[in-house]
């Protein structure tokens, strides 16, 4: 079945009060769209401009009001609401996700099993221009990779606009904005720019579902998702877990293992 | 009234030599890396040439992204304040659109409305803006409804209009006077073309009065609160606009030494209004949605008899959601309003 006709289906029974998938927006681009009619499920398209990862939305108090809601996902869009269980920031009967392959066929995922099942045919993959970038910047000298970085984060105007696309940045408190005590100067200089971003690869290492909406979000298109992603890989080469693989999965950094290869603690 | 003159694109680069001989620096839209933004040119060869608007805006040459405003020591029994000079340097900014180059006098506004903020007046005086009209124009954009106008001579010192051969060049100012004077060879008597054929047509989108004196009535709406439903909340939309002025001020300090920064801020973040005691008199995203809107077409218009807007569509281009302020103006002048 096609996405507009199953968005119709579901609202008109009630089995959801709405359907978050995408419309046409300006500039030929593609925007979210919270259809809760079927007459605004009408207007969802689905093709590859449909980037976002909508799972950004559903932790969103303004959207959590609407009631239960079918997600339009791509993988990083199931990869990310796994994780938002696996963290216990929503639960399996919240969110109906809508898996969409190539051919805008539509697959509901009804439990965090399906969602699993589904990934697992889904081989998960960093697009060819950012590995090329990554492999380019693992290839560089610490000193050239940090230059690399300094030169990109000067460039930022610390508007947030990462944090506030990322799916997995739910806190409703930040560190950021935390100033009793202040943990990471506020202002956008050298410093500032350069702390925030570290942290938030940090923070995201282990949890970053690999959307790269944090680099598509930016307004002066510095490709800060390579951190969170390199940052990931890190952990999974490490831990031999990736962000959002289950909906039970502990937090590779704070999880510890009778079998852990460290013995330091122990 | 403005004099009118033709200045040959062979003329640019003489131009430029001066204008750096004069101890000016240039900044100019240039396109390293596929990316559109202000930098420091030494040539006209380093300007782009295909672009509608730079991503940022101009307004960090006189409002910076961070400015000290004050820096003290300590010892014991003693308190040590200096007030820093702000870092003002003849600049010229050439090639930003005439609805940037309008953008200043929002900020003016604001800056010099009860107390004259000695930063960006600094910043200011040390400034000459040679706006270039746009012969390009993209779905983002309505300046003419918002009183500016693709080839609009507000904000510049000098606006020059792409025609044959090189510009027409309109000098609007004293600021724009000196420049000519610096190489006014350079500047061939103006040849009386007609301005409006030169630039791309923007039709209106919306009626702003209209809008505007509707808006009190359309403050409880329910229209806000969907236009913002795909809002994730960012501050990018402030951050590129030429006329978004908040600012928040952040102490930096340790017990002997520290500064205060003045650092932009915007309305849609949700820590913006929030109190000391937890009350948040703008909880949701429609609500801070709602004051962007207001703030720049109802309270700048009350306040300061402007606009808050200049129509450039910076912040629709940088919208990671594709929030549209044109299309959001034009629906809200749609909207019925409930007696």
């Amino acid at each position: 079945m096609e996405l507009r006709e199953k968005a119709k289906q579901l609202l008109e029974s009630g089995a959801v009060k709405a359907v978050l998938g995408f419309e046409a927006g300006t500039h030929g681009r593609r925007r979210p769209l919270f259809a809760r009619s079927a007459e605004a499920a009408g207007r969802l398209v689905w093709d590859q401009g449909c980037e976002q990862n909508l799972a950004s939305y559903v932790t969103r108090k303004e959207v959590k009001r609407l009631g239960r809601m079918a997600v339009a996902a791509r993988p990083a869009t199931l990869r990310a609401l796994l994780q938002l269980m696996a963290e216990r920031q929503i639960k399996e009967e919240d969110v109906l996700p809508l898996a969409l392959d190539d051919a805008g066929q539509v697959t509901e995922l009804a439990s965090a099993q399906a969602i699993e099942e589904r990934l697992a045919l889904e081989p998960q993959q960093i697009p060819a221009k950012d590995r090329e970038l990554m492999d380019r910047l693992k290839a560089m000298s610490r000193q050239e990779r940090f230059a690399f970085w300094q030169g990109e984060l000067s460039r930022c105007i610390k508007c947030y606009a990462c944090r506030s696309s990322c799916p997995m940045c739910y806190c409703g408190h930040c560190t950021m904005d935390c100033n009793r005590p202040q943990w990471v100067p506020v202002p956008s200089h050298a410093l500032g720019n350069q702390e925030y971003h570290t942290v938030r690869a940090m923070h995201l290492a282990g949890r970053c579902v690999q959307c790269g909406d944090c680099g598509r979000a930016c307004p002066v298109d510095i490709p800060i998702h390579l951190l969170t992603f390199t940052a990931e890989e890190s952990v999974h080469a490490q831990f031999g877990q990736g962000a959002g693989a289950s909906a039970k999965l502990d937090y590779a950094l704070s999880t510890f293992r009778p079998d852990d290869k460290e013995s330091f603690i122990r | 009234m403005a004099e009118t003159y033709h200045l040959p694109q062979a003329s640019l680069d003489p131009l430029f030599s001066v204008i750096l001989a004069s101890g000016r620096r240039i900044l100019a839209p240039t396109d390293r890396d596929g990316r559109s933004e202000l930098n420091p040119v030494t040539s006209p060869a380093q300007v782009a040439k295909d672009y509608v608007q730079t991503a940022l805006s101009a307004k960090g040459t006189v409002f910076p992204k961070v400015e000290k405003l004050l820096s003290y020591a300590t010892e014991p029994g003693k308190v040590e304040l200096t007030d820093p000079v702000p870092n003002a340097l003849p600049t010229v900014l050439f090639g930003i659109r005439p609805c940037e180059a309008a953008g200043f006098q929002a900020l003016d506004a604001v800056f010099n409305w009860d107390y004259r903020d000695k930063f960006f007046n600094a910043r200011l005086e040390q400034l000459a803006v040679i706006g270039v009209s746009c012969t390009r124009k993209d779905d983002a954009c309505f300046c003419t409804s918002v009183g500016g106008g693709p080839g609009a001579v507000k904000g510049s010192d000098i606006l020059l209009t792409p025609m044959e051969g090189g510009y027409l060049a309109e000098v609007l100012t004293e600021k724009g006077q000196a420049l000519v004077a610096l190489a006014p060879d350079l500047f061939n008597p103006g040849n009386g073309v007609d301005k409006a054929k030169l630039v791309v047509d923007v039709p209106a989108a919306f009626d702003q009065p209209a809008l505007t004196a509707k808006l009190p009535a359309l403050f409880d709406a329910g229209l806000w609160a969907d236009q913002a439903l795909r809002c994730v909340g960012c501050g990018a939309c402030a951050f590129v606009c030429p006329t978004c002025v908040c600012f928040d001020i952040q102490e930096e300090a340790d017990p002997r030494a520290g500064r205060r920064l003045r650092i932009w801020d915007s309305c849609g973040y949700h820590m913006f209004t929030l109190h000391a005691s937890g009350h948040n008199p703008r909880d949701t995203q429609g609500q801070r949605w709602r004051q962007r809107v207001y703030h720049k077409f109802s309270y700048y218009p009350e306040r300061y008899g402007m606009l808050g807007c200049v129509g450039c569509g910076k912040c629709t281009r940088a919208c990671p959601v594709d929030m549209n302020l044109r299309e959001h103006l034009v629906e809200a002048s749609q909207a019925q309003v409930k007696p």
